[in-house]
């Protein structure tokens, strides 16, 4: 275990992590704010403990395996949790620091998940920087640092596979510094248009950027009580086809620039059309007697749909008042969440297919003992080693799920709301049913359960592995 | 520059290494999911599976923006068709490896007519390099410039030789030689010699010179410098084969032992004058019977690493000649090191240094062009030749009032046909070819010598 290289790289995330407050500092000076210092004095801090953990005792090697890139991202990912509550309990907007690290990590995993009941009262900066945690956690913060900073070795695909969604991870190009270049050029790219699109649509800026932020990440921290249910249909409809697009795989879009639209339109992505196109048909037909019209249902079924598959969490409406058919689909697509290598969360389509064909498979070997077969995507066989990785992962959020649910259960709240809470905590989504439904928040949680939920959160958003690894006595020998 | 690898093989993990850390864009195409997923774990560079041969894969690793693809996997066949589709599907150049005697006399039809920028053959470069040795027994390994009037000679200084105690500066006015002592090796790390260097017991050494030249230097010191009169080889492949074809021109008589009664009927069908015994050389009689303790040399050249260290290992025991041990897997390096062998020769590398030479040449867009290159230190120190252009700043300036980098050693320079041994006062001329050894600097183009 190379600690030294561990330790120098967390003090980069750290350094980055000061650079980060940039945002909400000038948001403040723009908006004449006080919490400026309380940005100042975290980005201080921030700085302090990196400079510690950069230049106190230099890695002798630059060597990272695969264990070390496990656990650099889920420590990475911690410490960046750690030091990123400290704006929050300096500007008193949340003083207990066991809330604002639940606001932080519900940030950077994109859970958009709140112990806030109301939020127009909070600071502009304050909100930005909740908004702007999305945005970063979304493409993730490790690939944003490959982006910009060589961190040398040849261990730089460890950490890039261990901080990616989906099953297996793949390079757009050779070098995986292009490779996160690139991602995040599509990933500004979308941003900025979206915030465009809402600009012109009469949203003010600070809320555009805000919103264009969230949603980008699939986070859904709402800068207005009632998330999203005051603005224009078509501020509605944008952001439901961009979190729509967030969602899918972000190399389909490199693939589809560089005119291989075959490969970019991939089992994954036809997928995911797919179960998007028949919940939203479920629900609008199911839902359209309590709207005017059946383009308000449409709309507000599409919005729900976009908003809890790309895991998300923004809000129309509550639909916790829906039919039960209703609050059934949104569970379940829930569970399924977005596509590998997007920004969403969620077990992701990739995964239930593997799941699914691999089911097939094993009854089609029930009838022929003998038969040799390979699950196969895009008419290419899944590496067994793939499919195994994939029925391990499914247990491992079975065994989180479980366990999350009893531990939380001590609160005494109803099994549809600890149930909810779990997969919504798990699935990087925000919103459950019943108590922790969409007008609902998470502050009536006791101090152990919100623990236990922000595990779930950072274990959702890093796809389980990592922040397992952390468990495992064998992970920290020498 | 952007280079597709077909084959994963140890050649192709080399260039992997080696042109990666040069700073090209490397994808590597494989058939076998694991060694890519290791290879792409190790190094920052792209894989993908499938068959390097086929249209659809070679688009999925980016023909369309490629610069360069090398075809490196066991098959001479699937070389060139990787190559052959690449051409028509792609703008890139090829290098395919090409080992089958039968095929490496079309090579001239295959580098014309196919468009393959160049064919490597590492069995036969490396029968090149065991011939040359065997023709000068006292080093380890000789590599050649400027159509071998240059020579790069790496040797061991034997106990009691009259360089011992002696400095470097001390070789031409004693000696009264004019050669150019390049790199030292010793336990302590290899680098290049400065001026002040005093040479000591089992010192690896190695000097530029021209042929005759090393031949007097080796008087001088009192090393060997007769060629082998026999060889005894172990193992009848590629590489025999070729050496067999090299060795006909010269007075050395060949025995090779084999056990492979179909292989050796062949050998003796194509090469009659050479003597050809069917038997088992891991037996300690059929070597002696053979004649091994009288043997000029002994070339331990199966396709098996661990036998033909044992071999070189025995022998060392029964003989005092001449030792090549041909090895392929080059992480054998440290443990073989310290064995004491005497030539050992990494057929694997061969391939790799010449396919990266020319990658560098292809990157290299002044006046001059790296012609030749070789690792002198694996990993440490290379030596490389250039071709002069007429606009180049080092032209007609006097060496000693150039400001080379730190470890640089401008080794010859070869005007009209002639070597010279540069000292000071000597100039670089438009049209020269010029000998660098460089530490730790990999050379694109001459002006990269300077500060």
């Amino acid at each position: 275990m190379n600690y030294r290289m561990i330790k120098n790289v967390i003090g980069w995330i750290l350094l980055f992590e000061a650079g980060f407050f940039l945002i909400p500092m000038v948001t403040a000076l723009v908006y004449a704010e006080k919490e400026i210092f309380s940005f100042g004095l975290s980005a201080l801090i921030c700085m302090a403990a990196a400079s510690i953990l950069i230049f106190v005792a230099k890695p002798k090697s630059k060597t990272l395996y695969s264990r070390e890139g496990f656990v650099i991202v889920s420590l990475s990912w911690i410490f960046l949790s750690l030091f990123g509550a400290l704006p929050f309990v300096f500007s008193n907007t949340i003083p207990n620091y066991v809330d604002a690290l639940f606001e932080t990590v519900s940030g950077f995993s994109t859970t958009g998940a709140s112990i806030l009941p109301a939020v127009e009262h909070l600071p502009r900066s304050i909100l930005m920087w909740r908004s702007f945690t999305h945005w970063v956690g979304g493409m993730g913060v490790l690939v944003f640092i490959m982006a910009f900073l060589p961190l040398g070795g040849g261990g730089n695909m460890h950490i890039m596979k261990a901080e990616s969604t989906g099953a297996s991870v793949s390079k757009l190009v050779p070098r995986i510094k292009t490779t996160a270049l690139i991602l995040y050029t599509i990933y500004l790219s979308l941003t900025l248009l979206q915030f465009i699109l809402l600009l012109c649509g009469g949203m003010s800026v600070f809320e555009s950027i805000n919103t264009a932020f969230a949603t980008a990440g699939t986070g859904g921290f709402g800068i207005k009580n009632d998330s999203m249910n005051s603005y224009s249909s078509y501020l509605q409809i944008v952001t439901a086809v961009f979190m729509l697009l967030f969602s899918i795989n972000f190399s389909s879009y490199y693939l589809a620039i560089r005119g291989r639209f075959k490969n970019a339109f991939n089992a994954e992505v036809r997928g995911f059309i797919v179960i998007v196109v028949t919940a939203v048909a479920l629900i609008t037909l199911n839902i359209r007697g309590m709207f005017d019209s059946l383009f308000e249902s449409f709309k507000h079924s599409l919005f729900t749909v976009a908003s809890i598959i790309s895991t998300s969490g923004f809000s129309t409406v509550d639909f916790d008042l829906w039919p039960e058919l209703s609050k059934t689909v949104i569970v379940l697509i829930m569970f399924i969440g977005a596509c590998a290598g997007s920004t969403g969360g969620g077990i992701k389509v990739s995964r239930m297919i593997i799941l699914v064909k691999g089911a097939f498979k094993e009854l089609s070997q029930m009838l022929h003992p003998k038969q040799v077969k390979k699950v196969t995507m895009d008419k290419r066989p899944v590496e067994h080693e793939v499919v195994r990785s994939v029925n391990a992962y499914i247990v491992c959020f079975v065994l989180i799920f479980v366990v999350s649910l009893v531990l939380i259960s001590f609160d005494n709240k109803g099994l549809v709301t600890n149930f909810t809470a779990v997969t919504s905590m798990l699935n990087n989504i925000g919103p459950g049913l019943s108590e922790v439904g969409p007008t609902q928040n998470y502050a009536s949680f006791s101090v152990f359960s919100k623990i236990v939920l922000i595990f779930d959160m950072l274990a959702g958003r890093l796809e389980l592995f990592p922040m397992l690894l952390l468990f495992k006595p064998g992970t920290w020998k020498k | 520059m952007n280079i597709i690898i077909v084959g994963c093989g140890k050649v192709g993990q080399n260039l992997a290494e080696q042109l990666n850390e040069e700073g090209n864009n490397i994808t590597v195409i494989d058939q076998d999911a694991g060694i890519l997923k290791e290879v792409c774990g190790r190094y920052d560079l792209m894989g993908v599976m499938g068959n390097g041969a086929t249209h659809s894969v070679q688009v999925e690793a980016g023909i369309n923006d490629a610069d360069l693809l090398i075809a490196v996997t066991g098959s001479d066949e699937l070389n060139l068709l990787c190559c052959l589709i690449a051409k028509k599907a792609g703008h890139c150049q090829t290098i395919a490896r090409v080992q089958d005697p039968v095929y490496n006399i079309e090579a001239p039809y295959l580098k014309g007519e196919l468009g393959l920028a160049m064919v490597v053959n590492p069995e036969l470069a490396a029968a090149e390099e065991i011939a040359r040795i065997l023709r000068f027994p006292s080093a380890i390994k000789i590599d050649t410039f400027a159509k071998g009037r240059v020579e790069l000679l790496k040797f061991k200084l034997p106990e009691k030789s009259r360089l011992v105690g002696m400095s470097v500066k001390e070789v031409v006015t004693k000696l009264h030689c004019d050669v150019l002592v390049c790199t030292v090796e010793r336990d302590d790390g290899a680098y290049i010699a400065k001026g002040d260097f005093v040479f000591a017991e089992k010192d690896i050494i190695s000097i530029i010179a021209t042929p005759k030249n090393a031949n007097d230097f080796f008087k001088a010191i009192d090393c060997k410098t007769h060629s082998v009169k026999n060889v005894m080889v172990i193992g009848g492949n590629k590489m025999t084969e070729y050496l067999c074809e090299i060795l006909q021109k010269h007075p050395i008589d060949i025995k090779v032992i084999e056990k492979d009664r179909n292989v050796c009927n062949h050998l003796s069908d194509i090469w009659g004058d050479v003597s050809v015994i069917n038997g088992d050389a891991s037996d300690k009689g059929t070597l002696l019977e053979e004649g091994l303790d009288s043997a000029g040399a002994f070339l331990a050249l199966t396709s098996s690493d661990e036998e033909n260290i044992l071999l070189s290992l025995f022998a060392k025991s029964e003989f005092s000649g001449k030792l090549v041990t041909k090895i392929e897997k080059t992480y054998y390096d440290d443990v073989v090191k310290h064995l004491d062998f005497d030539s050992i020769i990494y057929p694997k590398n061969i391939a790799s240094e010449m396919i990266i030479r020319y990658a560098r040449a292809m990157k290299n867009t002044m006046g001059s062009n790296v012609e030749t290159m070789y690792s002198v230190i694996k990993g440490k120190v290379e030596a490389s030749e250039f071709i002069v252009g007429e606009n180049s700043p080092i032209n007609n300036i006097p060496l000693s009032q150039l400001k080379f980098k730190e470890n640089i050693l401008v080794a010859a320079i070869i005007r009209d046909g002639k070597a010279i041994i540069p000292r000071g006062y000597d100039v670089i001329k438009s049209g020269d070819a010029v000998v660098i050894v460089s530490e730790a600097i990999a050379l694109r183009d001459i002006t990269d010598v300077l500060k």
